[in-house]
C-alpha cells in the first residue's frame, strides 16, 4: 500500500502523519506540495492537520481551493482512499468531499488533551481493525472541531452508519458527539482526533495505530 | 537638524550620550542616526546596567558549543546534534496588549532559535501575573494564554511547559518570558556574522510596517498607567507567516547559499544589520528603498526602527541571490536584495539616492556605555525562631487550602489551550513530571526542559533565591532522569537606577553563578529585562531560569505518576522543617518574616546525582522534587497524577509535624519505589551519603498525613483543578 501526504502552507502535522504512515506501512510516504496538480500513484491520500493559510478565513476554506485539490477530488471520485485529520477534516468538508462543517469549539477555546472516543462502525476500511464499540484514547488539538450538519444530513449519517467515531467526553460541542465521519462509499474519512499522535506507547497511547493497520489490511 | 533636549528625551538619551554620539560621528547626528543610537544604546539592546555583572556567570563546559553573545546558546547533545535554546521577555507589550504581546514574544524567541539553523521543537513560558483579585488580572491571563496558544499552535511547535504564579507586585507589570528549544545538526549551525566583501544582504519575510517603532526604548523605561495607552508600539504577530519563514529559512540553510543570518527582533533592521556587521568586523551599505514595505509614505527613520514581526536579514553568497529568492518565493514570502557587505566598517544607509546615515559600526554596536550602577545589598533576613506551627491547624485542612492556592492549583486550564503534542515527540506531557520531555526526532533520546524561579525567596534573600532558581531547574531535570546540560535565563527586575533594585540584581546574579558553577550547569544565553516598575512599584526580583537536560533513553525517564499501590515512598534529603519564606508561612499565614531556605550546593549535587543514577538504573517508578509546599504538596501532586492515594508517617524524631510536612528545605526528592527495590535503593542512596528514608506507602483513594484525618483524592482534585477554571469563569471540566 502506498500513501501520500499533502502539505499546504501552514500545515503542521504533515511530517507527523508521514512518519506515522511510514512506520505502519513500512515504506516511505510520498510528500505532495499543494501547488502541484497531479498526485503520485498512491492508494491513500492524507490531508494533515495544521493551520493551512493561517486559518485566517474559515478553517480549511482557502486550502480546499488549492491547485492539488482538483486531483484529490478525482482520486476520491474514482474510489480512492482519502483521510483528513483535524485541519484536513476541515479542508475535506470545505471541499464538499464530506458533509457538514466544523465550527468554533463550544468553549470558544483551543483544546488539547487525550479524549476517549468510541468506534461506531467496523464496516469501513479505516475501522475494520477495531473491535466494534472499542473505546480509544486519542489526542485532540483544535480550536474549531465542533461538528455541525443539517438535521436531514445528520439522520442520513446516522442511518447509513457513517459516523466512524463518537466522543465519550465531547471536548468541543459536536452534534451527537461526532468525532469522525465517512463518505457514502466509506472510503473518505474525516476526523478531529489525531491517530498519528497515538501510534506508540511512548506518546501516551497506541490506539490510533489500528486505523492505519486497517487500511493496510484492506489494501494488501 | 537641531537636536533639542525634547528630541533627546523622546529617544531616551541624555546630554552625555549626545556628546558621545557627536564624538563618534564628528558632527551632529541625523534623525535616522539619532534613532539608531537610541535603540542600540537602550538598556534592552545594550545591557548597559547589567553587563558588568553578567560576566560573573560561568559560560563554559566541554559540551558548550556557543555561549552568550549569539542569538541563542548551543550545547552538544551527541550523535552529531546540538540543542539551541534561549529565553526572552516580552513583559511591557504583554501588559499593554496581552494577546499580541505574548504572541509576538513567542514569535521572537522562535526566530532566535531557527536563525541558528535549528528546528524549534519545544516552547515554554514563565508567566507572573498580579493579584487574582486585581481587576485587570483575569483579562491579562485570558489574553496572554490565548496569545501564546494562538501563535505556538499555529506554527506547530509544541508548548510543553512553564510556570504561572500570581503576586500583587506584578499588578502593574506582568512578566511574560518565553523560551524556545531547537535541535540542529552540529555541522550546520549558522551564526549572525556578516562575511565576504561584496556579498548581497537579503531581506526575507513579512513586509515592514509602522508597528513596534521604539519597542526597545519602551522596554527600557519605567512604566506608568498613562503609558499603558501606548498601544501603537506593540507589534502584531502573524504565526502563519512565521511558519512559512521557519520552513523557508531551514530549507535555505540546508544548502550552501547563506553565509550569515539574523532575525529582526527588538530594534528591527537597525539591530540586525549592526549586529551582523559588528560580529563580522565589516561594513554594510543598504538601500532602504529596496525594503519591502507594507504601507506607503514610510520614512527611512520608520523603516530602520520598525519592529514588524517575522522578518530576517541574511548575507548570501554573491551570485547566488536567485537561488535564495526561488526558495523564499516557494514559501510565498517577500525577498529582496537590500544591500551589500563592505570593508569600510561603516553602516551607510541611502534613501532616494541620498545618504541618510553613515555611522561606524563598532562604536554603535560594541561601545555602548557600560554603567557601574551603585547598589546596596538586601539586608540578610533573620531566620525564624523555632515556631510552633502546630497551633495553625491540622495538616489535612492546610493541605486542602494550599492545593487551591493560585500558585499551586493545577494549570490545566492553561496548558490544554496549548498544542503540547504537535510534532508527535512529546514523551512527558505537561503536568506529568517535573520537566517536559520531547524526543529528539527519529531517535530514542530526549531533551528535558523546565523553567524555574521562586521570586518570594529572591525578595527575601537575592543570593539564596538566585541559587535556588538554578538548583530547582537542575533538580527538575534530574527528577525525570535527565542529565542537566545548561541554562538560559531571563533576569526581570525593577529600575536599576535605584541602588536597592540594583542590589537585588547583583545578589541574584551572584547566587545563580555560584549554583551554576557547583552544578556544572553553565549559562549559554539570556536576556535582561529591567525597569519592571509601574508608578514606582517594583516587581519581585524574578530571575527566571530555563534549564535543558538530556535523557539518554526515553524508556528510562520517569514522571510523577506511580502505577501501583504498595510502593515505598522514599524521601531523599534532610528536612529540618524550614518554614521561612514558605508557601505555608507567606500565603496561608500571611507572614513575610524569616529567611528563605538556604541552598546547600554540595548536598544538592550529591542528592541529585544519586537520584539520577537510581533512575538511570531503572530502580525508580516515579520521582518528584520537593518545592513549593514541601513534602505534603509533593506527595499530593503525585497522588493526583497517579489516581492512587498514599499514607505518610511522620517520623517520631521529626520537628513539629506541620513544619516537617510543609517546610521547604532544598535538595530533596520524593521517590516511589517497588517493594523489591526499596532496600537496594535506600542502601544506594545512603552509601552515597544522602539522607534517605521510607516515609510512607502508596495505595487507596485517599492521602493520609501523619495523625491528621485522611483526605480523599476527590476532595484534593476538586481543590487543585477547581481554582483556575473557577477564577476564569468557566466550570471545572469533568474527569
Amino acid at each position: 500500500m502506498r500513501a501520500a501526504v499533502i502539505t499546504f502552507p501552514g500545515s503542521n502535522c504533515d511530517r507527523d502523519l508521514a512518519v506515522a504512515l511510514a512506520a505502519v506501512l513500512g515504506r516511505p510516504t510520498e510528500r505532495v506540495w499543494h501547488g502541484e496538480t497531479v498526485l503520485p500513484k498512491v492508494d491513500l491520500v492524507a490531508v494533515p492537520g495544521g493551520f493551512s493559510y493561517g486559518d485566517y478565513l474559515r478553517c480549511g476554506a482557502i486550502a480546499s481551493r488549492s491547485p492539488i485539490m482538483a486531483a484529490v477530488r478525482r482520486h476520491a471520485g474514482s474510489g480512492g482512499y482519502l483521510l483528513g485529520i483535524c485541519n484536513g477534516f476541515q479542508v475535506l468538508t470545505e471541499a464538499g468531499l464530506l458533509p457538514g462543517a466544523l465550527i468554533r469549539n463550544a468553549s470558544l477555546k483551543f483544546v488539547c488533551r487525550h479524549v476517549r472516543v468510541r468506534v461506531e462502525t467496523g464496516a469501513s476500511p479505516f475501522t475494520g481493525g477495531y473491535a466494534p464499540g472499542a473505546e480509544l484514547s486519542l489526542p485532540v488539538a483544535h480550536h474549531d472541531g465542533n461538528y455541525v450538519i443539517d438535521p436531514d444530513g445528520l439522520v442520513r449519517l446516522e442511518d447509513e452508519g457513517r459516523v466512524a467515531f463518537r466522543y465519550l467526553d465531547n471536548p468541543n460541542g459536536s452534534l451527537n458527539d461526532i468525532a469522525g465521519v465517512l463518505s457514502v462509499n466509506k472510503r473518505v474519512l474525516g476526523m478531529m482526533p489525531h491517530p498519528e499522535r497515538a501510534i506508540e506507547p511512548a506518546l501516551g497511547s497506541s490506539d490510533g495505530r489500528a486505523l492505519f493497520d486497517s487500511l493496510l489490511e484492506e489494501l494488501v | 537638524m537641531a537636536v533639542t533636549a525634547d528630541l533627546l528625551a523622546k529617544h531616551g538619551l541624555t546630554a552625555d550620550d549626545l556628546g558621545r554620539i557627536e564624538a563618534i560621528l564628528g558632527r551632529e547626528p541625523t534623525l535616522v542616526e539619532l534613532g539608531i543610537f537610541s535603540v542600540m544604546w537602550s538598556e534592552h539592546c545594550s545591557y548597559k546596567s547589567s553587563r558588568s555583572h553578567l560576566g560573573k556567570f560561568p559560560t563554559e563546559a566541554p559540551w558548550v558549543v556557543q555561549g552568550p553573545g549569539e542569538n541563542a546558546g548551543v550545547v552538544d547533545i551527541g550523535d552529531g546534534k546540538v540543542c539551541v535554546f534561549k529565553m526572552e521577555s516580552h513583559n511591557h507589550p504583554s501588559f499593554i496588549e496581552p494577546y499580541q504581546g505574548a504572541a509576538t514574544g513567542v514569535g521572537g524567541i522562535l526566530r532566535d532559535v531557527f536563525t541558528m539553523g535549528a528546528r524549534p521543537i519545544a516552547l515554554l513560558n514563565a508567566l507572573r501575573f498580579g493579584d487574582p483579585a486585581h481587576p485587570r488580572t483575569r483579562h491579562l491571563v485570558e489574553g496572554v494564554v490565548a496569545g501564546i496558544g494562538g501563535y505556538g499552535n499555529c506554527v506547530g511547535v509544541p508548548t510543553v511547559g512553564g510556570e504561572c504564579t500570581f503576586h500583587t507586585a506584578y499588578n502593574g507589570n506582568i512578566l511574560v518570558n518565553a523560551m524556545a528549544v531547537g535541535v540542529a545538526d552540529a555541522d550546520k549551525i549558522f551564526y549572525a556574522k556578516a562575511e565576504g566583501i561584496g556579498n548581497p544582504v537579503l531581506y526575507v519575510g513579512a513586509k515592514t510596517g509602522r508597528d513596534g517603532i521604539h519597542g526597545a526604548t519602551m522596554a527600557s523605561a519605567e512604566f506608568s498607567e498613562s503609558r499603558a495607552a501606548e498601544r501603537p508600539t506593540v507589534q502584531v504577530g502573524d504565526p502563519f507567516t512565521e511558519k512559512l519563514l521557519i520552513e523557508a529559512c531551514l530549507e535555505l540553510m540546508a544548502g550552501d547559499v547563506i553565509v550569515a543570518i539574523q532575525d529582526m527582533g527588538a530594534a528591527g533592521l537597525t539591530s540586525s544589520s549592526f549586529e551582523m556587521a559588528s560580529r563580522g568586523g565589516c561594513g554594510i551599505e543598504m538601500v532602504l528603498d529596496a525594503v519591502p514595505m507594507r504601507e506607503s509614505g514610510m520614512t527611512p527613520y520608520e523603516i530602520m526602527l520598525s519592529e514588524s514581526q517575522e522578518r530576517m536579514l541574511m548575507v548570501a553568497r554573491a551570485g547566488r541571490e536567485a537561488e535564495a529568492m526561488a526558495v523564499v518565493a516557494k514559501w510565498e514570502l517577500d525577498c529582496a536584495v537590500v544591500g551589500r557587505v563592505t570593508d569600510t566598517g561603516r553602516m551607510v544607509l541611502t534613501w532616494q539616492g541620498e545618504v541618510v546615515a553613515d555611522v561606524p559600526v563598532a562604536p554603535v554596536a560594541g561601545a555602548s556605555p557600560v554603567l557601574d550602577r551603585p547598589y546596596v545589598e538586601t539586608p540578610p533576613p533573620v531566620p525564624l525562631p523555632n515556631a510552633d506551627p502546630q497551633k495553625i491547624g491540622s495538616a489535612d485542612k492546610l493541605l486542602l487550602q494550599i492545593m487551591g492556592l493560585p500558585d499551586i492549583a493545577s494549570k490545566r486550564w492553561i496548558f490544554e489551550q496549548y498544542d503540547h503534542m504537535v510534532m508527535a515527540d512529546t514523551v512527558l506531557l505537561p503536568g506529568a513530571g517535573d520537566a517536559a520531555v520531547v524526543r529528539i526526532h527519529g531517535s530514542h533520546r530526549g531533551l528535558a526542559a523546565t523553567t524555574d524561579c521562586t521570586p518570594r525567596y529572591c525578595q527575601g534573600d537575592p543570593y539564596q533565591g538566585g541559587m535556588q532558581a538554578v538548583a530547582e531547574a537542575w533538580r527538575n531535570l534530574t527528577a525525570v532522569g535527565a542529565k542537566p546540560l545548561a541554562i538560559t535565563n531571563c533576569l526581570n527586575f525593577g529600575n536599576p537606577e535605584r541602588p536597592r533594585i540594583m542590589g537585588q540584581l547583583v545578589g541574584c546574579i551572584e547566587g545563580m553563578a555560584a549554583a551554576c558553577k557547583a552544578l556544572d550547569f553553565p549559562v549559554v544565553s539570556g536576556n535582561v529585562s529591567l525597569y519592571n516598575e509601574t508608578d514606582g512599584r517594583a516587581i519581585l526580583p524574578t530571575p527566571n531560569v530555563g534549564g535543558v537536560g538530556l535523557v539518554a533513553d526515553i524508556d528510562r525517564l520517569v514522571g510523577m505518576r506511580f502505577a501501583d499501590a504498595g510502593l515505598a515512598l522514599i524521601l531523599v534529603g534532610e528536612g529540618q522543617g524550614w518554614l521561612g519564606g514558605s508557601l505555608l508561612w507567606q500565603q496561608v499565614l500571611g507572614r513575610d518574616d524569616g529567611a528563605p531556605p538556604p541552598v546547600r550546593l554540595a548536598e544538592e549535587r550529591r542528592n541529585g546525582d544519586l537520584v539520577r543514577g537510581a533512575i538511570e538504573a531503572g530502580l525508580i517508578e516515579a520521582c518528584h522534587d520537593l518545592a513549593d509546599g514541601g513534602l505534603a504538596v509533593a506527595v499530593a501532586e503525585m497522588c493526583l497524577t497517579s489516581g492512587i492515594g498514599a499514607v505518610v508517617t511522620v517520623p517520631r524524631e521529626a520537628p513539629a509535624a506541620i513544619a516537617w510536612l510543609f517546610g521547604e528545605d532544598q535538595a530533596r526528592y520524593l521517590l516511589a519505589v517497588a517493594a523489591a527495590n526499596e532496600v537496594g535503593v535506600l542502601q544506594r542512596l545512603q552509601r552515597g551519603g544522602a539522607v534517605a528514608r521510607i516515609i510512607g506507602r502508596t495505595g487507596g483513594d485517599a492521602l493520609t498525613l501523619g495523625d491528621a484525618p485522611a483526605i480523599s483524592l476527590e476532595a484534593l482534585r476538586a481543590r487543585s483543578e477547581g481554582w483556575l477554571p473557577g477564577y476564569m469563569g468557566s466550570s471545572p471540566e469533568p474527569g
